[in-house]
């Protein structure tokens, strides 16, 4: 019996000139949870991807107990006993929690027993406290459910080694305590739990040992014991990193942005923001807290004028906006915004950088004369904006699908923060980005607020929040529940409001 | 002139509804299998065409009419290896590979019918299936002629849509095929193999539409006719949305389109001083109405007509 649970040997893996890992090993302990820490872009996913099957290693090998095993697809690191959870689920949402739980598995024979299945489903999700209702439609079950789901067919099909890819990331603050209680219990249940993460806090609460990745490479494998955040982050970012954002002391002036008992409809008609009435000065970051779903995403776009009132009124300084265009709230009133789906809002993923953006100002000079784009124009704005931002790229002719997370929330940031705006409204801006980018991002927040510009900041992730807002208010089904001042707004107070209690 | 509600008229009205339901109903089982593993199967026309070309082509040469539906077959899964091999493996337009095959298909039978058949294509006579008469049940009243008076491949029908059903919702596979055109990642990620089992569904889908031409062949005209599915496939195609990608829906909806078909030759001979394209349009009309809201909005599965591809950087 080795002393390792699983061992990856020297694994290579380059995709044309890119080295994705570059010999790494890594050794995991029976019965622990190891967590893989690194930044987006270290691989961590391409090595998670080589111990699944889903990528062949261009070198190096696979111990499992000390014996070599050949992983060349899914099924024969299911065969295994390799479980995967990807950080987008592999579900079928119109089929039950025990018809994706069986799917694909061996030796059943030519009858589905989905009875029998859902008995001992039932009844395994019982002996760990899932309390996962094996009839549900998988679709109708919140996504923390889903993932229970996920990790409930790894170990229904008898996974020894579970892979997670940055479980916590779909996770409210709220469910994660329980989500971490869950991995405890499947650790004594004898299982190996891979932990793949890009969050520190996360690797000191839940991890025996860590591995951190950076560019391709293992920094550091450590027990959790032996180290520390700080060291963890120097390890992984190369560098000092900023926990505290520092807010410098500072003056605001007038209103700016004020909301009059605003209500406005979701996309299904239902009443998503009840009477919202805050007012935002100049040089102050109001931040938004609440669970996700409580009307943040409609505030954003009543604002950014996507999305129609109902009754009450916008004002951005003393004019009127509620009826204005988009463009005229953009390019008139000075409000930019920085939306919270990057891909769908943000971006359009296929063109490139340098028209990505342009894409508030494409129709006017310099970009385009007489209805022709000048592109020696449009490159120079966007290599100048590339520096000032300091976004990572090959060319500003490249399609900014390609970049990573962090730059491409730059690129928005840059295009959105070039008109000198008076108001920013960022949703959820820090979303999926890893240290580093969440502090380029909460600085350039900073600095506008410190250019007098009015913030509203949304986001669901309340220790970002509290860093760098002035006060602090809470959404709960569409009301604005109260308004603290960041120093008296501690995780407590403002999570009973995001609860719906009121102070 | 005969009232269009006397027992005689109903049941023959029934009776030739489910007649010409039949190659629908073959063709629309071959779209709801195809459609559920993620395959857009716009080239039923196509391979009902390809089935009636091979049912004919077989029974003239062994002069036998089962060996007419083993050819059609195999030329319906000739057309669905087509739509396999472009559309699932090379990852071309799904739209584009079902439409080509619908035009290939038309242009090489008729082709090839000249070939086979010669001059004497529009007066031969292949061997069919006869109709027959479950004694007993034969003679209850309206039902009798219309459910056990019929001949081999209506029951063959009945069958095949108890045999998608079972496959689909009742085996380990027909999970597989349900969820590879919903989510195909969740599939490859399960260790099963999304090309396999759209290679299967596909090609099966191909034998099925087929059996569809093989009856309009073997059991109605006894000859082949060059684009003698007349638009059929695309009939079946409304009927696999209007059953909503389920073989018993399907079966409901080409019943309906094949009732309002029989109707509407009844019509035009009880009304004869009406122009008889008036009544043509019924059974379009009729599925143009099904499909716009009388039956709310239909979800298609999630991945159908998007090719699959590994997540590769």
């Amino acid at each position: 019996m080795s002393a390792y649970k699983l061992s990856l040997e020297g694994i290579s893996k380059s995709f044309g000139a890119v080295t994705a890992n570059d010999r790494v090993t890594l050794r995991v302990r029976p019965g622990t949870v190891h967590a893989v820490l690194g930044e987006n872009g270290a691989g961590k996913s391409t090595l998670m991807n080589v111990l699944y099957g889903l990528y062949r290693p261009d070198e190096g090998r696979i111990l499992i107990d000390g014996r070599d095993v050949v992983i060349d697809s899914p099924r024969a690191a299911l065969a295994a006993g390799i479980g995967m959870v990807h950080q987008h689920f592999m579900l079928v949402g119109q089929l039950t929690v025990t018809e994706n739980i069986v799917l694909g598995m061996k030796g059943q024979g030519l009858k589905l027993d989905l009875a029998s299945h859902r008995r001992k489903i039932a009844k395994l999700s019982q002996s760990f406290g899932f309390e996962i209702d094996p009839t549900a439609d998988v679709m109708k079950l919140p996504i923390g459910m889903q993932q229970r789901v996920e990790i409930l067919k790894l170990i229904y099909q008898n996974a020894e080694i579970l892979i997670l890819d940055e479980p916590t990331s779909v996770l409210t603050p709220n469910e994660t305590g329980p989500f971490f209680e869950l991995l405890e219990r499947l650790k004594s249940a004898g299982k190996t739990i891979l932990f793949i993460t890009h969050k520190l806090e996360e690797v000191m609460a839940i991890a025996d040992d860590v591995t951190v990745m950076q560019g391709g490479k293992v920094k550091a494998s450590l027990a959790k014991s032996e180290t520390d955040p700080a060291s963890l982050a120097r390890t992984m970012v190369g560098r000092d990193v900023l926990f505290q954002v520092k807010r410098s002391a500072h003056s605001t002036g007038e209103p700016v942005l004020r909301l009059a008992d605003v209500s406005a409809n979701n996309a299904r008609g239902l009443k998503a923001l009840d009477r919202v009435t805050f007012e935002i000065r100049a040089g102050e970051v109001f931040g938004i807290a609440g669970v996700d779903g409580n009307g943040q995403a409609e505030l954003a776009e009543v604002i950014s004028g996507l999305r129609p009132v109902e009754s009450g009124r916008i004002h951005v300084s003393d004019t009127d906006v509620t009826q204005a265009s988009i463009s005229d709230r953009a390019r008139r009133f000075g409000v930019a915004y920085v939306p919270e789906d990057r891909h769908r809002d943000g971006l359009v993923l296929d063109e490139s950088v340098a028209q990505n953006m342009i894409l508030r100002t494409y129709n006017r000079r310099p970009f385009a004369r007489f209805g022709f784009f000048d592109r020696s124009a449009i490159r120079d704005h966007a290599e100048r904006l590339a520096s000032a931002f300091a976004v990572r790229l090959q060319s500003v002719d490249q399609e900014v699908r390609y970049l990573s997370g962090g730059n491409q929330q730059k690129v928005i940031l840059a295009r959105e923060l070039e008109g000198a705006p008076r108001v920013l409204v960022v949703a959820q801006p820090t979303k999926g980005l890893d240290v580093g980018a969440i502090e380029f991002v909460q600085q350039q927040i900073l600095a506008q607020r410190d250019r007098g510009v009015a913030v509203l900041y949304i986001s669901t992730e309340l220790e970002h929040l509290l860093d760098v807002c002035d006060r602090v208010g809470v959404l709960f089904r569409g009301k604005l529940m109260d308004t603290i001042g960041s120093d008296d707004a501690t995780p407590e107070r403002v999570g009973l409001l995001m609860a719906g209690v009121a102070a | 002139m005969e009232s269009l509600f006397s027992l005689q008229a109903i049941t023959e009205i029934l009776s030739t509804s489910l007649r010409l339901s039949v190659p629908l109903v073959f063709a629309a089982l071959a779209g709801v299998l195809s459609e559920r593993s993620g395959v857009f199967n716009i080239a039923l026309e196509g391979k009902i065409l390809a089935g009636a070309f091979g049912a004919a082509f077989g029974a003239f040469l062994m002069e036998d009419p089962y060996s007419g539906l083993v050819v059609g077959m195999l030329f319906g899964m000739m057309a669905g290896s087509i739509l396999a091999v472009l559309g699932v493996t090379f990852g071309v337009n799904q739209i584009v590979t079902g439409i080509a095959i619908n035009i290939f298909v038309l242009g090489i039978t008729a082709f090839l019918s000249r070939i086979v058949f010669g001059a004497q294509a529009n007066t031969l006579r292949l061997p069919g299936f006869k109709a027959f008469d479950f004694p007993g049940l034969s003679s209850i009243p309206v039902v009798g002629p219309v459910l056990f008076g019929q001949d081999l491949m209506v029951y063959l029908m009945f069958i095949c849509v108890g045999a998608v059903f079972l496959f689909l919702y009742r085996t380990p596979w027909g999970l597989a095929v349900r969820a590879v055109g919903e989510n195909p990642s969740a599939v490859d990620s399960a260790g099963l193999s999304v090309t396999k089992l759209r290679y299967g569904c596909v090609i099966a889908a191909g034998a099925l539409a087929a059996l569809g031409g093989c009856y309009l062949v073997l059991s109605q005209v006894f000859l082949f006719s060059e684009h003698m599915s007349a638009g059929k496939g695309f009939i079946a195609l409304a009927a696999v949305i209007l059953g909503r990608w389920n073989p018993v829906g399907a079966l409901c909806a080409c019943l309906l389109f094949g009732f309002f078909d029989a109707l509407q030759l009844r019509l035009q001979f009880n009304y004869q001083d009406v122009p008889h394209q008036f009544f043509l349009m019924l059974p379009y009309l009729i599925s143009i109405l099904a499909l716009v809201g009388l039956v709310g909005k239909p979800r298609p599965p999630a991945a159908v007509g998007r090719h699959y591809r590994r997540e590769a950087k």
